[in-house]
């Protein structure tokens, strides 16, 4: 990158926030998986050495999207919507 | 490799677990989609615009290389072998990242060039340009077979598909997200897939710790069983590289893997290169494949851990340690373990980051293919000179033949017995002459053209004849020792045939390899930038390779 590069503009409507994308699956994942652990059968705790791994791995995917869909709240993204990109150019140039 | 038997490792998946799975494809395709609105060119599709942060491209490159061959064969070796395969981790990996950070990356990223062969095409001209775009593309197809192999064949023994059913299903999936996002599609899903992957695999663990009574619990279990204290130290691993002396095994694996087998393979390696050079700075770039070091000294607790818990809990695996023929084998340790231990619903979960990460492997080596091919061969030499439309129209069709390619080269795959020994002669044929020539190429600028080309030819031509002298018996080896000796070869054969043909052709102005060659570039537009979103000192690429060099060395002497 060049130091003299033009300052990015910003677009926020080319964003599009992975972070957002994985909070947002591992919430559907974390409620499944909690409610199956809170309403589940003692034949699945037995299963798992006598813990309720459902319920705790749900609890646990919950925090984790609480806190990936946290970050992308409070550090939004930022696209520069163009600099200078070489395209078209083929190799050799 | 894996030759499942039906019964034992069919999984009692519910419906509950097939709607978990369900839910899981939707977001990929949905992230293809998502990517796909903002692609307008062809630099968006191939390298995404160069717009990523270092986070997003630092786990895309670590999950790229996270695909069946790591969980299946290092869960494997860990039943088998135990601590020692940390070293895959520890010194075959991390130390050949943090090197390609700081030192490489530099010019890969400075050079703006798009591919590596591209590299090769500016530093030594057509030839090698030529011969390295070509070695690429075969070594990606024949890569994409076996990693759709094992995609299918898992699909096949987990849900009872027939092979052929799941190898199509599975490679229309990884074509329609890779064919409508490009890379980064293919980077969006390598990153949320690692975290599928971690959830998936953090609650085995804990529970198959918390199951054989904690870590001490583990210890015990595994010095009861046999050549059970030999699992429990990393060094000197002589079960794993079948040297008898110690000497000789630490020797082994600090050079052998350490240096010439890693650092070939991370360094030259386009389908992991190529994530950094999606990155937005040039020290977003160099500290892509550093962050993705962190996680890798961690995966081997995810992998190798449950390795060993399902070698001394699992019936199975207690049967197969004590020389007895239960019908299965250690590839299939860790699922086992899935099937003892994760309830329905975590089972869905444990499913989906399973099949999530074999298809990133094929993903990453179709994006990969798709830019050579487009750039290096068909833009370069056949079809010249049209609009960048053209060229991004023509690489969704790449990606289409690439992967009927792959669908042919599984079938190839498919009839060898161990794919582990496969991919290993594959990497000393393409990767250690490559390694080879870039290092020569980069610090000596005197080495010419022609030196570019034919050191790389004469390289491959060492290791095929290794190859094939061990084929037909003119030496004895076991799999992996034929390959390292093969790519050992390969890098002797290059650098004296690239230092020999130096010296009596013509080498290229010192002009035209500024960027290209360490003495002729200025240390300026080598260094990272520290302003602006380059800001911080946990933002420096050194400062972060000391970090992650400190932690290997610490967990060495922890698990000494």
């Amino acid at each position: 990158m060049s130091a003299n590069a033009p300052k990015p503009r910003t677009s926020p409507s080319r964003a599009f926030d992975i972070r957002m994308v994985i909070a947002l699956l591992f919430a559907i994942y974390g409620i499944v998986l909690t409610v199956m652990g809170a309403f589940g059968s003692a034949e699945h705790i037995e299963q798992s050495a006598g813990v309720n791994m459902n319920l705790w791995s749900g609890l646990g995917m919950l925090a984790f999207a609480v806190l990936m869909g946290g970050w992308a709240l409070i550090r939004p993204l930022k696209v520069p919507t163009d600099t200078d990109t070489d395209t078209g150019t083929g190799p050799g140039h | 490799m894996i030759a499942l038997a039906q019964d034992p490792l069919r999984l009692d998946a519910s419906a509950i677990d097939y709607v978990l799975l369900a839910v899981y494809f939707a977001f990929v395709l949905g992230i293809g989609f998502l990517a796909r609105r903002s692609i307008s060119s062809s630099l968006d599709f191939f390298l995404s615009g160069r717009a990523l942060p270092a986070w997003v491209t630092g786990l895309a490159f670590i999950a790229a290389n996270l695909g069946a061959i790591e969980i299946i064969g290092m869960s494997a070796n860990g039943a088998m072998y135990g601590m020692p395969t940390m070293h895959y981790f520890w010194i075959g990996a991390v130390p050949a990242m943090l090197f390609l950070g700081l030192v490489m990356m530099p010019f890969y990223y400075g050079s703006k060039v798009r591919s590596v062969p591209e590299f090769m095409l500016r530093r030594f001209g057509t030839a090698a340009h030529l011969v390295n775009g070509i070695s690429f593309a075969l070594a990606q197809i024949l890569i994409a077979g076996v990693n759709l192999f094992l995609l299918a064949t898992i699909v096949d023994a987990l849900l009872g598909w027939p092979l052929w059913v799941s190898l199509l299903v599975a490679a229309a999936i990884v074509l329609s997200y890779t064919a409508l996002g490009g890379l980064s599609a293919a980077i969006y899903n390598e990153v949320l897939q690692f975290f599928v992957i971690v959830a998936a695999l953090l609650p085995l663990t804990l529970v198959g710790l918390h199951r054989v009574g904690g870590w001490s619990g583990l210890v015990e279990e595994v010095t009861n069983s046999p050549d059970g204290a030999e699992h429990l130290s990393a060094w000197p691993g002589n079960a794993l590289t079948g040297f008898g002396s110690s000497f000789l095994s630490v020797l082994g694996i600090v050079f052998g893997l350490g240096f010439v087998l890693a650092f070939g393979y991370w360094t030259t390696n386009f389908v992991e290169v190529q994530r950094a050079m999606a990155s937005k700075s040039m020290s977003a770039a160099m500290r892509t494949p550093i962050i993705g070091a962190f996680p890798k000294l961690f995966i081997p607790f995810l992998v190798v851990i449950p390795g060993m818990i399902a070698g001394v809990s699992v019936s199975e695996m207690v049967a197969l340690q004590a020389g007895e023929n239960p019908g299965v084998d250690y590839n299939d340790a860790i699922l086992l373990l899935m099937r003892d231990l994760l309830p329905n619903g975590l089972l869905g979960v444990a499913l989906a980051g399973l099949l999530a990460s074999f298809m990133a492997g094929m993903a990453a080596n179709l994006s990969s293919f798709n830019t050579v091919f487009t750039y290096d061969i068909w833009q370069a030499y056949i079809v010249k000179g049209r609009p960048d439309s053209y060229y991004l129209n023509m690489g969704r069709w790449v990606t289409v033949g690439a992967t009927l390619g792959a669908v042919g080269t599984a079938f190839i795959a498919s009839g060898y017995s161990n794919l582990m020994d496969y991919l290993q002669q594959l990497f000393s044929f393409f990767n250690a002459p490559l390694f080879a020539t870039f290092i020569l190429g980069m610090y000596w600028k005197r080495m010419t053209p022609a030196a570019g080309w034919s050191g790389l030819v004469s390289g491959t031509l060492a290791a095929v004849l290794v190859f094939l002298a061990n084929t037909f018996g003119v030496i004895e080896l076991s799999g992996q020792g034929a390959s390292f000796v093969g790519a050992g070869a390969a890098f002797v054969v290059d650098i004296v045939v690239s230092v020999v043909v130096t010296m009596f052709t013509r080498p290229k102005p010192d002009s035209e390899l500024v960027g290209l060659v360490h003495s002729l570039t200025p240390r300026e537009s080598r260094r990272a930038e520290t302003t602006g979103e380059d800001a911080g000192w946990y933002r420096r690429p050194w400062v972060l390779a000391l970090i992650a060099g400190v932690l290997v060395v610490a967990l060495n002497i922890i698990f000494f």
